[in-house]
């Protein structure tokens, strides 16, 4: 990788195949992918949520191209954002050898168009996303919950749902059978925050004691 | 005669089945004894590990990877460190690797005597269970010499492996690799040509190559449906590229296909840790860059760096720089994958587990369907499911 951008850099045109990869890809997503870069080996393409069915075709089906599988789909909770929600779909080609990483960004409350029609394996993933985010896929054949419980209400792996959740189950022994109650805590949940508070420090000051801090050091 | 609409019934298989392989709750649709329709209900297995990982720092989350798969655990923590090491651009010492390479290939050999066992248990054969529970027994012991426990090993560590392995071990690991053929042995004349479990197992679950791509499978489930695929030849980490093995590659795509694959597969993991045992060299195991491996606890008594780095290490714990990868390895059962997203700080932003497994387990609607209910068991088995994975 080094040296190929060595190599660039002098102006001789020899790219290495992840990059010319990535052209090609760029090339026949012309229109539908918005960005995309080589991070550790692995394409990744930024693409508008809409046209993530059209993407997926192309690149399962262009014979240079070959990602035949779809290896994972997931989201990623960015709760500050005004589109907070990365849907990550992962991609394999065997016969290039290559990762694909295909982003696209949906705002709470948008549908992803389902992939389910391009790769079986989307099904189950697509299911979950939907359990653990609250990503609605539309076109998806029975996108009903997957790993919660049955009649469970949030969407766990957002940013906001508490690791301890809200309810916890238990056997009840008057009512002889399992009941859902509201988490109770003998102690106050502690999620201990080891940042170090020596790093950073100035930037909390800010204002005029980051300012006079210098002087003082100086002296 | 009147035209009948028989309605199909609806059975319910599990959540506690001695077939399902864990808690798994399976709803049929039947038309007599013929599935219609298989509904796998999952997730009584959920522990919400990917929830957890992001409370925690990257060294605290490395347990957790034990318990997805639990009878794999060190080939999960290989991801993990794997993809840590990438992420923070560290070199593994060679011993380190060699030992990673030598305990995954025992791990490979743990999961499918258990596979293959309980799946002859599942289509009728007690024996193996048997004999093959023994085998087991012996390797968990090499886990326990190496680390201290049978199961949760959490060993791998980024930067190498915890501690080095003890004088002896390598000879023992040695002398049971002469021992194991036998069992191979002795196990493949009880199934291989075993006319019932034959019967079970040719041309039942048959998978075709597009159907195996489209629905992600991985694995000895790829490979079972004739594609050469093995991430440990594809995309070799650690010392994969200097180990001399062979992939076994499926005709059929049926469970016998997937079988004799795992079978093959056990005969090659031990080619692997031979070579392992004959060429380990000697040298450190963790990397030295104690901001992210701790230091000697002999050094630690002496240096006050050394003691500021344990202490840092084992309550901040290091930083990852921001960005995103995934990163996958060979586990026994398929392509097991992490792909980790960091933001600079000591936690993990988000860790999503790419089980093998939950691909196996969303296939089994399109593979029953048409089967008969006791295929049903025989396709489970042969997919080899493990829901400490699957439910996460």
């Amino acid at each position: 990788m080094n040296e190929n951008d060595l190599i660039d850099e002098a102006g001789i045109a020899s790219e290495s195949p992840l990059q010319i990869m990535a052209d090609h890809l760029r090339e026949i997503g012309q229109g539908i992918v918005l960005s995309s870069g080589i991070i550790h080996g692995e394409i990744e393409l930024q693409v508008n949520a809409g046209n993530v069915v059209q993407l997926l075709m192309l690149v399962r089906d262009d014979r240079q191209a070959a990602f035949t599988q779809l290896i994972d789909l997931t989201a990623v909770d960015y709760p500050e954002r005004k589109n907070r929600f990365d849907v990550v779909y992962q991609m394999l080609s065997m016969s290039n050898n290559m990762r694909l990483r295909i982003v696209a960004t949906v705002s709470e409350g948008q549908t992803v168009p389902s992939v389910t029609g391009v790769f079986m394996a989307a099904n189950w993933a697509e299911r979950e996303v939907w359990d653990m985010f609250g990503i609605f896929f539309s076109g998806h054949p029975d996108l009903r919950r997957l790993l919660t419980d049955y009649g469970f209400e949030g969407h766990p792996l957002r940013k906001d749902f508490p690791l301890t959740g809200h309810v916890e189950v238990r056997y009840d022994d008057t009512q002889r059978r399992v009941i859902n109650e509201p988490v109770h805590l003998v102690q106050e949940f502690r999620d201990f925050d080891f940042l170090s508070p020596w790093e950073g420090m100035h930037n909390e000051l800010g204002g005029s004691a980051a300012k006079a801090d210098p002087d003082k050091t100086a002296k | 005669m009147a035209e009948m609409q028989i309605k199909p019934i609806t059975m319910n298989f599990g959540p506690q089945h001695p077939a399902a392989h864990g808690v798994l709750r399976l709803v049929l649709e039947m038309d007599g004894e013929v599935i219609e329709r298989a509904d796998p209900h999952i997730g009584l297995l959920h522990r919400g590990t990917e929830k957890l990982i992001e409370h925690k720092t990257y060294l605290q989350a490395l347990p957790y990877f034990d318990r997805l798969d639990y009878v794999s655990p060190m080939n999960q923590e290989h991801a993990w460190a794997l993809s840590i090491e990438k992420a923070l651009g560290i070199k593994v010492p060679r011993r380190a690797q060699y030992i990673r390479v030598l305990y995954c290939e025992i791990g490979r050999i743990l999961n499918h005597l258990l596979n293959l066992t309980t799946f002859a248990i599942d289509v009728g054969a007690m024996t193996p269970l048997l004999w093959g529970f023994e085998e087991r027994e012996h390797l968990m012991g090499f886990y326990e010499r190496a680390c201290g426990a049978r199961l949760h090993a959490a060993y791998f560590r980024p930067g190498g492996v915890h501690q080095d392995l003890p004088d002896d071990l390598l000879r023992d690991i040695n002398n049971w690799t002469k021992t194991f053929p036998a069992f191979i042995q002795d196990m493949e004349t009880l199934l291989s040509e075993n006319r019932i479990f034959k019967q079970r197992t040719v041309d039942i679950g048959v998978i075709s190559e597009e159907d195996a791509l489209s629905l992600g499978m991985t694995g000895p489930c790829l490979r079972g449906s004739g594609v050469a695929w093995d991430l440990r030849k594809n995309q070799p980490y650690d010392v994969y590229d200097e180990m001399d093995f062979d992939i076994p590659i499926g005709k059929t795509g049926d469970c016998y296909a997937r079988y004799l694959i795992r079978v093959e597969e056990m005969r090659q993991s031990l080619r692997i840790i031979e070579q392992a045992i004959a060429n380990m060299p000697s040298g450190p195991v963790m990397a030295p860059d104690h901001k992210v491996t701790p230091p000697q606890r002999g050094e630690m008594k002496q240096s006050m760096e050394a003691l500021i780095h344990h202490f840092k290490l084992y309550t901040e714990g290091f930083h990852v720089p921001e960005g995103e990868s995934y990163t996958a390895v060979e586990a026994p059962k398929g392509e097991f994958g992490v792909f980790l997203v960091s933001d600079g700080t000591n936690k993990p932003y988000r860790c999503k587990i790419r089980a093998p497994g939950f691909y196996f387990m969303a296939a089994v609607d399109h593979l029953s369907r048409g089967h008969m209910l006791a295929d049903s068991v025989a396709i489970i088995g042969s997919l080899d499911i493990v829901f400490g994975e699957i439910d996460r």
